[in-house]
């Protein structure tokens, strides 16, 4: 085999090896072979969590796979708002909270533009209630945890009307509760009080059995795998009816991790919070420069200084829970001494980011941002799925039909060009998994189009051919000639195919741009299948029969 | 071995005339139309609402969802079936006059989804897709479809420049302006629905057809460089005779894509479907009927350096003497 043909079936290899990309490829985070990618999915206990599976890296437009796609705006229509920017930032975490609310496998929450939030929430078929979560307005409370231990003092009552009402404990009461403690980093203050309480949790009944003792007052801990047990545990009426007046049972925001192991945090809090959102007026973090550690500030209005002043000279010493929306945010802070205007939450060896993390939460609860639908699509899933097989269907119809015709008028140069489309599909899917596009309806049109344009370069080639051929010259020299002047026609139709597309991609929406990447990555697939690949199977050809007068074109 | 219009020598020149009466017989009609329908545009561009519904049941028609929509105070909404007999799609579209608010758009998709469910009861009509676009978005998008289609066409300017000296230039952007003309005047005439994805057919349209205006001219290029002593007349249908083969071929294979999707596809797609099968027969007819008489005419108006001007762009009325289509030597 001659060097030449050698270095192009190695440089084919190559481009075919980074379309599919198997491994050590695929760690570049190229080509189409499955790769690990993280998704949110509801576990077996009703909960959203992250897990990792392997997949191909096409993403399916709404489209095609269902879902809603909102567009969001600051709603100024009713009086202006002061800071449009930090409103929507304030909107973008509240929503970020609420994701779970959507119980979708990826949802998208992202900020576009200065003023607008997009959300896109993929197989999701109820756009009411997405529109509900969305725009129900954040609600922000302090509320002091159960510090005279009310609740637990009840949680033998809890378990014994459980076993009256037929609900059995899981058997495994939690071992090494004392372990689990240590590993929890407790405040060792209050070690010898809490170990007691934490002895009497020990016991085998039905709800005492799902709960640790936590760091401080009011804090329980449940097993990730136990949380919905709990959660259903504590709403039945027979338990309902047995939690302390004045006492209220408010779940964490997300899993803590302790000691390798995910808990959900149960707080036992006052059922009146001290002070509401609405008496809040900002949250700045910085790092505090006496102590190096980072905090979040926060400042009340007049009256919600006079407020959090009386509250807080009450209840000094004890842990004041966060809750946005009716979840803990964080674990709850002891108050220190008496606050009034203004106030600051330490937060450790924690990061910047989670100061500023906290004071956008506190500022989400103080100032809610209106938010109007300015946009929004829906597809059900079913039509998606509809979409998809139509689709299908119609680019295998196109295909095999520009096969065939290519394949009857040009015998086995034709057979050729189809043996190059085959390459063409392979390096398109493997651009748009290396671009990251979202293959929509549209693209699916691309798709099929750009296969016309692939041909396109092979018909302006092998008609060269033909009338080199016609003109006497031997076989390779047609061959050659062929190529080199079809080749300015070729370059001129892909580029202002090009630059057309070029334009779509950047004043088109969602479907647009899919159409335009789609078909920028189908002409440079083509014009690599359509001149390199078919013109190194041509030299093959050429190169096996040296004795072939008549080229089958 | 198959060859289709090898070495054909038709006078696509001397039909010229035909030519631009079949462009008028497009033209007039749909821009007629236009002036007095305008765009059917989607609520992409005009901001309102769409539902699509699909029912089992019998009693679910176009007459009775208008009737149940009626009931609700819901006037003016639009109802039609859409591909399937027992698929609708209701659309309501912002007046200009109607009050700009965000959220009327999302109040109206409630309020047909509720009439809906009112009148035909929980389930019996299903939505299948649902969009809601209000005034504001509507705009934008109005105007970055506006923008993308002329610099696309400034680009396109451009890029003529560059390739080409200013007189083929001129006919090739004109070629292109007669597509575009034609195909607003055919989405016109067929009243399909203007959306984001049909401007982009558009603009792959002109890509298209410029493409295969380029890939004549080019032979025209070399053909005058060849037959110095050729009337224009006869290198251009010389250039277009020779290209035959390659257009019947990719336009037949392009062709066969897009009624592909036509047929198949669905109709979501069907819009676009449409105006890109009518573009690939408009892009192919000006290139040879548009493009290459206008070349004729301007190089006329106003001669090239070759001198092919001076001699006449028109050949003797009667029997020239033209040579056959041979290849290059």
């Amino acid at each position: 085999m001659p060097a030449n043909i050698r270095n192009r079936l190695l440089i084919i290899a190559g481009l075919v090896l980074i379309s599919i990309g198997p491994p050590p490829i695929s760690w570049l985070g190229i080509g189409l072979w499955p790769r690990q990618e993280t998704i949110r999915t509801r576990g077996a206990d009703g909960r959203m969590r992250d897990t990792v599976v392997d997949r191909v890296p096409i993403k399916q437009g709404l489209d095609l796979q269902g879902g809603i796609h909102l567009a969001l705006e600051v709603d100024q229509s009713r009086g202006a708002v002061a800071d449009p920017s930090g409103a929507l930032e304030r909107a973008l975490r509240v929503i970020r909270t609420r994701i779970d609310e959507f119980g979708v496998a990826e949802p998208l929450v992202q900020r576009v533009g200065n003023d607008r939030i997009v959300v896109e929430l993929p197989g999701l078929g109820d756009p009411a209630r997405a529109r509900s979560i969305i725009q129900r307005s954040a609600f922000l409370e302090f509320r002091i945890t159960d510090m005279q231990n009310t609740f637990r003092a009840v949680i033998p009552q809890i378990d014994a009307a459980l076993r009256k009402a037929g609900v059995r404990s899981t058997g495994a009461a939690p071992g090494g509760v004392s372990a689990v403690e240590q590993l929890l980093g407790r405040d060792t203050t209050k070690k010898a009080d809490t170990t007691a309480a934490a002895d009497s949790l020990n016991a085998a009944g039905p709800l005492s059995s799902l709960l640790f003792q936590g760091s401080i007052e009011g804090e329980f801990l449940v097993p990730e795998e136990d949380f919905l047990r709990a959660d259903s545990l504590i709403h039945m009426p027979e338990v309902e009816r047995l939690i302390p007046r004045g006492i209220e049972l408010l779940w964490s925001a997300g899993p803590i991790s302790q000691a390798a192991r995910s808990f959900y945090g149960l707080y036992a809090v006052d059922r009146r919070p001290i002070i509401t959102g609405e008496y809040l007026a900002d949250a700045q973090a910085q790092i505090d420069p006496t102590y190096n550690q980072a905090v979040a500030n926060f400042q009340l209005t007049r009256a919600g200084g006079r407020i959090f002043s009386r509250a807080t000279g009450q209840h000094v010493n004890d842990y004041m829970a966060i809750v946005l929306d009716g979840r803990v945010q964080g674990r709850p802070p002891v108050i220190k001494s008496q606050i009034g205007q203004r106030g600051q939450i330490e937060l450790g060896n924690a990061s910047l980011q989670d100061a500023q993390d906290l004071a956008l939460t506190l500022r989400a609860g103080a100032l809610p941002a209106p938010l109007t639908i300015i946009e929004e699509r829906t597809v059900g899933p079913s039509l998606g799925k509809d979409s998809i097989d139509k689709g299908m269907r119609a680019a295998v119809v196109g295909t095999v039909v520009v096969m065939l015709i290519m394949g009857v008028y040009y015998r086995v140069a034709g057979l050729l060009a189809v043996a190059a489309l085959g390459f063409y599909v392979v390096f398109l899917l493997g651009g748009l998994a290396l671009f990251g596009a979202t293959l929509s309806m549209p693209g699916l049109a691309a798709f099929v189009l750009s296969i016309g344009i692939a041909v396109d370069a092979n018909v302006l080639i092998n008609e060269r051919i033909r009338e080199e051929l016609a003109h006497n010259k031997t076989l390779r020299a047609a061959l050659d000639a062929g190529f080199q002047h079809a080749m300015p026609a070729i370059v001129d139709s892909n580029l202002s195919t090009i630059l057309t597309a070029l334009f779509l991609f950047q004043f088109g929406t969602g479907p647009v741009k899919g159409f335009a990447i789609t078909l920028v990555l189908g002409i440079l697939a083509s014009f690599l299948s359509a001149v390199f690949i078919t013109r190194t199977f041509f030299l093959i050809w050429i190169q096996r029969r040296p004795a072939m007068k008549e080229l089958s074109i | 071995m198959i060859r289709f219009f090898a070495n054909a020598n038709y006078d696509f020149m001397g039909a010229r005339r035909w030519a631009y009466a079949a462009t008028a017989a497009v033209a007039i009609p749909g821009l007629v139309l236009l002036l007095f329908r305008g765009l059917n545009q989607s609520i992409e561009f005009t901001g309102g609402t769409l539902i699509e519904v699909t029912s089992q049941s019998p009693q679910v028609n176009e007459g009775s969802i208008r009737s149940a929509l009626d009931a609700a105070g819901l006037r003016g909404a639009e109802v039609q079936t859409y591909g399937a007999p027992n698929e609708f799609v209701i659309r309501t579209r912002l007046s200009p006059t109607a009050e700009r608010s965000e959220g009327a758009t999302q109040q109206t998709a409630v309020a047909v989804d509720s009439a809906l469910t009112h009148a035909f009861g929980a389930n019996q009509a299903r939505v299948g897709r649902y969009e809601a676009v209000g005034p504001k978005v509507g705009g934008e998008l109005r105007q970055k479809a506006l923008l993308a289609i002329l610099l696309s066409f400034g680009a396109t300017l451009v890029y003529l420049w560059f390739r080409f000296e200013w007189r083929f230039g001129l006919a090739a952007v004109a070629a292109t302006g007669h597509d575009i003309v034609l195909t607003v005047s055919f989405i016109s005439l067929m009243h399909l629905e203007v959306s984001l994805v049909v401007v982009a057919a558009i603009l792959t349209i002109v890509g298209y057809s410029l493409n295969d205006t380029i890939i004549i001219f080019d032979r025209v290029r070399e053909n005058l460089r060849r037959y110095k002593r050729q009337y224009l007349y006869d290198v251009l249908n010389l250039s277009v005779n020779q290209t035959l083969p390659r257009s019947i071929l990719t336009h037949g294979t392009t062709a066969a894509a897009t009624i592909a999707l036509l047929v198949l596809a669905g109709e979501v797609i069907r819009p676009f479907a449409w105006v890109m099968s009518f573009g690939i027969i408009t892009g192919t007819f000006s290139s040879v009927y548009i493009a290459s008489p206008l070349l004729m005419i301007i190089e006329h108006r106003w001669p090239g350096e070759d001198a092919r001007g001076a001699r006449g762009s028109a050949p003797p009325p009667h029997g020239a003497v033209v040579p056959a289509a041979t290849p290059p030597a």
